[in-house]
């Protein structure tokens, strides 16, 4: 049920992108995958945020379920970084003349993608439960530096990638449909990304169900 | 109409990013129960 109202929510979003949006009058259709693009980004923000949120509250409590928590959302944070940084350079090609070049934002998102990637790849590194889910959590932590610095890289500093159209000042905007098409493909992904974190979270659960058959096949 | 093929590219190479995510979840979690339902039978076989 909650995945069928995901789809819908997703193909409507993918809907108002394509027909309800008015076309942008400089890169006319190619605008359209900011619609997709940067919700992508804000949903990947916020699995980041909820990741760190819990990784500190592991640190706090020593609890499992906020490492299973933090591991989910590192996970889905990744698939939606993933999704910028192939429709970016899709973008960039045609709008800039190439697929990528290392300013601010780009690189500093790159980093976003290889420090979480870094996190995952920490995690099979440690067999010790407890140790894994200390260390990853304290790595996550350090991680989620950059995501201050991906919002702000296009606020504190000028080069290739377009300037902010929301929070971005006085001087930045959208038209109004524009916007409402926006805010309801971020509201789209956003529901998205909390259905992939609960199937990704129920899946860690199951995990720790395993470890405790696992330890009693064992002591048999 | 100019660039629709890179728009199509983007939208579709995205959602399989998710597809492909999403499959992946679904197939780990069908393994691991299956893992967990062999490793309960094996334990009711040993009581």
């Amino acid at each position: 049920m909650a995945g069928a109202a995901v789809l819908f929510l997703v193909v409507a979003a993918a809907y108002a992108s394509f027909y309800i949006a008015p076309e942008e009058r400089t890169m006319r259709v190619l605008q359209r995958i900011f619609y997709f693009h940067a919700a992508s980004a804000w949903a990947g923000m916020t699995a980041f945020s909820i990741c760190f949120v819990a990784n500190l509250l592991y640190v706090w409590r020593r609890q499992e379920k906020w490492d299973a928590l933090g591991v989910s959302c590192a996970e889905v944070g990744l698939a939606f970084t993933t999704v910028v940084l192939i429709t970016g350079p899709i973008w960039a090609k045609p709008a800039w003349g190439i697929y990528w070049t290392w300013d601010a934002r780009l690189t500093s998102t790159f980093v976003l993608w290889l420090l979480y990637i870094s996190y995952l790849l920490l995690r099979t590194l440690i067999e010790e439960p407890d140790r894994r889910a200390l260390l990853s959590a304290l790595f996550g932590i350090f991680a989620f530096i950059d995501v201050p610095i991906v919002f702000g890289a296009i606020r504190w500093w000028r080069t290739q990638h377009p300037a902010p159209v929301i929070m971005g000042g006085p001087d930045s905007g959208l038209e109004p449909t524009m916007r409402a098409v926006f805010f309801f493909s971020v509201l789209a992904l956003h529901a998205l990304m909390v259905f992939l974190i609960v199937e990704r979270y129920q899946l860690e659960k199951m995990r720790a169900d395993f470890e405790i058959v696992r330890r009693e096949a064992e002591a048999q | 109409m100019k660039n629709l093929d890179s728009v199509f590219a983007a939208y579709a190479i995205g959602w399989a990013v998710f597809f492909v995510f999403y499959l992946s979840v679904a197939k780990r979690t069908s393994s691991l129960r299956e893992e967990i339902e062999r490793l309960k039978s094996s334990l009711n076989r040993g009581k």
